[in-house]
């Protein structure tokens, strides 16, 4: 095991800020270059005129999942030291619903309206200060959602520990789906786009 | 500023997708940790509350959790990490010519409508991503493909709940 390089202490913390940099600056220019900092690109997902969003997510959770499983099997990434978002089941999912309105009705989400804004997007620069403004709200009314925030607590939970399937055949799994889903993807364009023809 | 005439069209979605997919195995592999957007939100609005309402904020246990991190509020990798998506999403949309002033609307949407949507928007996801502690970065992209059964819910949650309100905002986006 040679990776994390971070973990296994190749670097320091400031230059990890370094990396920072550069790994963020490598996440916009993709989601750039996908067209992700466009409001009406990323809302056509939800009116299934546009499934960008769907396909470039997907690839990326796919490539980055398959990678780290096989980095793993290989021996050259240590997986006990990637961190795992920790699960905590009804805040997550109750602050998924909350904020799948919010991504409808803005129609970019935090990352993406960075973007935006950057690329001189006034709705994204817009969408930036609400994201500031009810984070900032939330942060300051928080006593009261405390309780809930650390409600159903789980701790490092992953779906091979939730199914005690093995983690190879639930990463199976999940290619499967995206590539079934990309496939419903192109048929679901291709109508669209052959319905717009006929008017 | 007007390169519009000479906007190239977007990449291939399954190519960046898959670029998109390394970028964040190479975060893995060099931190140990994914990618995030809305952890530099809540940081940087930690920071500020300390600097401007100090009392008010460390009585935020959301806030003095930020704010009790090794090195200071504003040394946090999310920070740089979000400052650098800035500058590479200039970057690509610069030498694609897409860098453009614009409001992006739907066709029946006033200008004044769709800022205040748009702050709406933002407003509702930040409260929705600090709950979920994370958003489409942090937990769909990140804990999605580390298999995270949270980030999967946090993801299955935040698509339902945008189809189930698209139909109502029509008038915003077609």
């Amino acid at each position: 095991m040679t990776a994390p390089l971070y973990e296994y202490g190749l670097f320091g913390s400031a230059t990890g800020l370094v990396v920072a940099l550069g790994i963020g600056a490598a996440f916009g220019w993709c989601l750039e270059r996908a067209g992700m900092g466009s409001a009406r690109k990323l809302a056509g997902q939800f009116y299934l005129t546009d499934l960008t969003v769907f396909k470039v997510m997907f690839s990326a959770i796919v490539t980055a999942m398959l990678g780290a499983f096989w980095l793993g099997r290989l021996g050259v990434l240590d997986l006990g030291r990637v961190y795992v978002p920790e699960t905590y089941v009804v805040p997550q999912l109750v602050g998924g619903l909350v904020f799948g309105v919010g991504f409808a009705v803005g129609g970019l989400c935090p990352g993406t309206s960075c973007v935006a804004a950057v690329t001189g997007r006034g709705d994204g620069l817009a969408l930036v200060a609400g994201m500031f403004a009810g984070v900032l709200a939330t942060g300051f009314a928080f006593k009261p959602l405390a309780a809930f925030y650390a409600s159903t607590p789980r701790g490092s939970f992953t779906i091979p520990q939730l199914t005690h399937l093995p983690y190879g055949l639930v990463v199976l799994a999940v290619v499967a789906m995206a590539l079934g889903g990309f496939r419903a993807a192109e048929l679901i364009e291709a109508r669209q786009a052959a319905r717009r023809i006929d008017r | 500023m007007n390169h519009s005439r000479h906007a190239q069209p977007y990449s291939n979605p399954y190519l960046t997708g898959v670029g998109l997919g390394l970028v964040l195995l190479a975060s893995f592999v060099v931190m140990g940790r994914g990618l995030g957007a809305s952890g530099a939100f809540a940081n940087t609005a930690a920071g500020l509350a300390a600097a401007t309402a100090p009392v008010r904020a460390q009585a935020s246990p959301l806030f003095a959790g930020y704010l009790s991190a090794d090195g200071g509020v504003w040394r946090e990798w999310l920070i740089f990490e979000i400052v650098g998506v800035a500058i590479g999403g200039f970057a690509s949309a610069f030498v694609a010519g897409r860098v453009k002033l614009a409001v992006e609307r739907g066709p029946r949407m006033s200008l004044h409508a769709r800022l205040v949507t748009a702050f709406g928007g933002g407003a509702v996801m930040g409260f929705g991503a600090v709950l979920a502690r994370g958003c489409t970065s942090g937990q769909a992209l990140t804990g999605g493909a580390l298999l995270s059964v949270g980030s999967w819910l946090f993801m299955i949650g935040a698509f339902a709940a945008a189809y189930v309100a698209a139909p109502f905002l029509r008038r915003a986006w077609l």
